[in-house]
This record gives structure tokens, sequence and C-alpha cells, in this order.
């Protein structure tokens, strides 16, 4: 049961990453693509966590809470650009 | 002890979050984090803005579950909208007076609305006291907003005494 | 292990990806921006929570110990998730404002 579980759970989370990389490619604008980004990053730390439940492993984990850092910095960086046109005053 | 711990909210945070990170409650790991915790808040108090002090953990404590509660209700809410037609969505740009006067507690205040699915703190306006967000689906602001002070600013303004 | 665990596990994951599906469908469906913003927000809190939950759970049931370290990446996300929001929210309203004036 938790096999299938997390099979499922893998398609689901692979569709919604699709549905992130569309709306990625066809914006309309910049604020869209890093809202993209932004949920397609934490779609990825959902499937890391997925990966390391199946592997029985927690080394995944450690990538998942990098991920999460790392696109919190990013799209805040991002959106600072589209801001101020610039990232450190 | 005031000297020592000039945070100690945040150098129990710290603690925990060392504890949670390790895995693992060896003498050791805990020794590193007890460290940590008084090293951090001792070193970067300057960069600490004067954050009120918590006067009712109870209120608190009650206030963080009906939250959580929330965003599970909210969370199937905006399910439903988000795969049912479009066209019968009202989205709204909503403001919301403030009768709170501390941006620490207003911060908290536009993090919850965030948090529960159906609506997103745009900007806090620190000089009228205004906060600003959008609501997906609101076919009648005033509710909603007199939603928001009565169940997350009051006890909020109760939390802080502000 | 316990079947009564894993049929917890099991529907937390399944809870959880279902949510952050949602999510993006919100994201990739709704028609301006603002309502877009809606779509991430609820992916993170749920989506994401259920999931974590899950692993802590299993984590916490197989091997010896609480696994706990998963909570961190939870309180983390709820912390960042509006922050992103609020930032994104503001440059959008920077954009369009400057669109407005020319």
């Amino acid at each position: 049961m938790l096999n299938f579980a997390i099979e499922t759970g893998f398609v689901l989370i692979g569709l919604a990453m699709t549905l992130n990389l569309w709306r990625l490619v066809r914006g309309p604008d910049a604020t869209d693509r890093i809202l993209a980004l932004d949920t397609m990053t934490i779609n990825a730390i959902a499937l890391l966590v997925l990966f390391g439940v199946r592997a029985g492993s927690s080394a995944y984990f450690e990538a998942a809470l990098i991920l999460a850092v790392m696109g919190f910095v990013g799209t805040v960086a991002l959106a600072k650009y589209l801001l101020r046109g610039d990232i450190i005053e | 002890m005031k000297r020592l711990l000039p945070h100690p909210a945040l150098s129990a945070a710290i603690f925990l979050l060392w504890a949670a990170l390790s895995n693992a409650a060896s003498v050791g790991a805990l020794a590193v984090g007890a460290l940590l915790a008084v090293l951090l808040p001792a070193v970067t108090r300057r960069f600490w803005p004067d954050t009120p002090r918590l006067q009712r953990p109870g209120v608190a404590l009650r206030l963080a579950a009906r939250v959580a509660l929330d965003i599970v209700v909210a969370n199937a809410a905006v399910a439903r909208r988000v795969l049912g037609p479009l066209s019968r969505l009202q989205p709204a740009f909503v403001e919301v007076p403030l009768d709170l006067r501390d941006p620490f507690a207003a911060t908290i205040l536009a993090s919850i609305v965030s948090l529960t699915p159906g609506t997103v703190s745009i900007d806090v306006d620190q000089t009228r006291w205004v906060l600003s967000l959008h609501a997906l689906d609101a076919p009648d602001p005033q509710a909603l907003a007199a939603a928001i002070k009565a169940r997350y600013e009051a006890p909020l303004k109760e939390v802080f005494a502000c | 292990m316990n079947p009564a665990v894993e049929t917890i596990v099991s529907l937390l994951i399944l809870v959880g990806a279902a949510f952050a599906l949602l999510g993006s469908i919100g994201l990739a469906r709704l028609p301006d921006f603002f309502t877009r913003l809606h779509g991430p927000t609820k992916a993170t809190t749920l989506g994401v929570g259920a999931m974590v939950l899950a692993s802590s759970l299993h984590f916490s049931t197989t091997a010896p110990g609480l696994s706990l370290h998963e909570i961190a990446v939870l309180v983390f996300l709820f912390i960042s998730a509006p922050v992103s929001a609020h930032v994104l929210a503001k440059a959008a309203l920077h954009r369009q404002r400057r669109k407005d004036d020319r």
C-alpha cells in the first residue's frame, strides 16, 4: 500500500511540475515566471521527501533542506531585482 | 541572566532547531545546540529589533491551533474554487484597518493571512496602519475584513499586549 | 511496519501530493497574476506539510528514535512562504504601476 501511495505521489507531483513548467514558458509576465519557478522548487522538495521515504534513507532530506533555503533566497532575489533593478542596494 | 540571554525565545528556537536538525539526542549534539543558543543571539543582538514581549502564551497556543485548523479548512474551500468554473470567482483587493500598532505583531498577522489559503497579504502600511490583501474569492470584502480582525488580530493584540 | 501507521503514512502522502497538484493547477489555470499567487501558498502549506509529516512518521517508526529533522523543513517553509508571496506581490504591483504610467 505504501508503494502504491508513493508511486501515485510521484505521478501527481510530476503532473504538478509539468503544469509549473507550462506556466514558466507561457509567462506572460516576469513575475508569473518567478512564481512558477518558486512553485516548482516547492514541488521538488515534496518529490525529494518522497524519494527519501521510498529509499528509506535520510540523505535525500538534506537535499530538500538546501533546496528550501536556496529556492527562497532565489525567489526573493529575483523579485527584488524586478522591484529595484538591483539586488543589493 | 539578561546579559547572557538577551532573547530567550530566540535562544530556545535555535536550540530546538539544532536538536531537530541533528536528529539525534546525543549529549554532544545538545551541547553544541546550547552553545549556539547562547552565542548566536549574543553576537547578533545589535541586529535584532525590539520585539514585544509574549504576554499570554496560552492565547498564542490557541491562536496557533486555530490557524492550523483554518489552513486545512480553507485549503479544501480553495481547492473547490480552483477546480470549479472560474467565471464565478470574485477576486478582490481588501483593505483591513488595523488596531494593533506594533510592526512585529503586524508582520505575524500578515504571515497568518498569507498562510491561510484564499488570502495573500500584499502590504502593511505603517503610517496609516492598514493591511492590504488580495482575496481569491470575496463576494463580501467587508465581512472578510471583519473576520480577519476578529479571528486573528484580536488574539494577536492580546498575545503581545499592544 | 505497523499496518495502521502504514495506512496513515500512505494517506498523508496521497493528500500531500493531491494538494501540491491542486496548487499547480491553480497556478496554470487562474486568469491573472494575483489570483495565481494563491496556488503556491496552498501547495506549500498543506501539500509539503502533509508530505513532510508522512516522512517524519515513516522514519520514526522504521528507524530507531524519533525523526524530527523533517519538521525543520516545514518550519522554514512556513516562515518563508508568506515572505516570498509578499515580495512577489509587491514586484507585480510595481510593474503594473510602471506599465500604467507609460
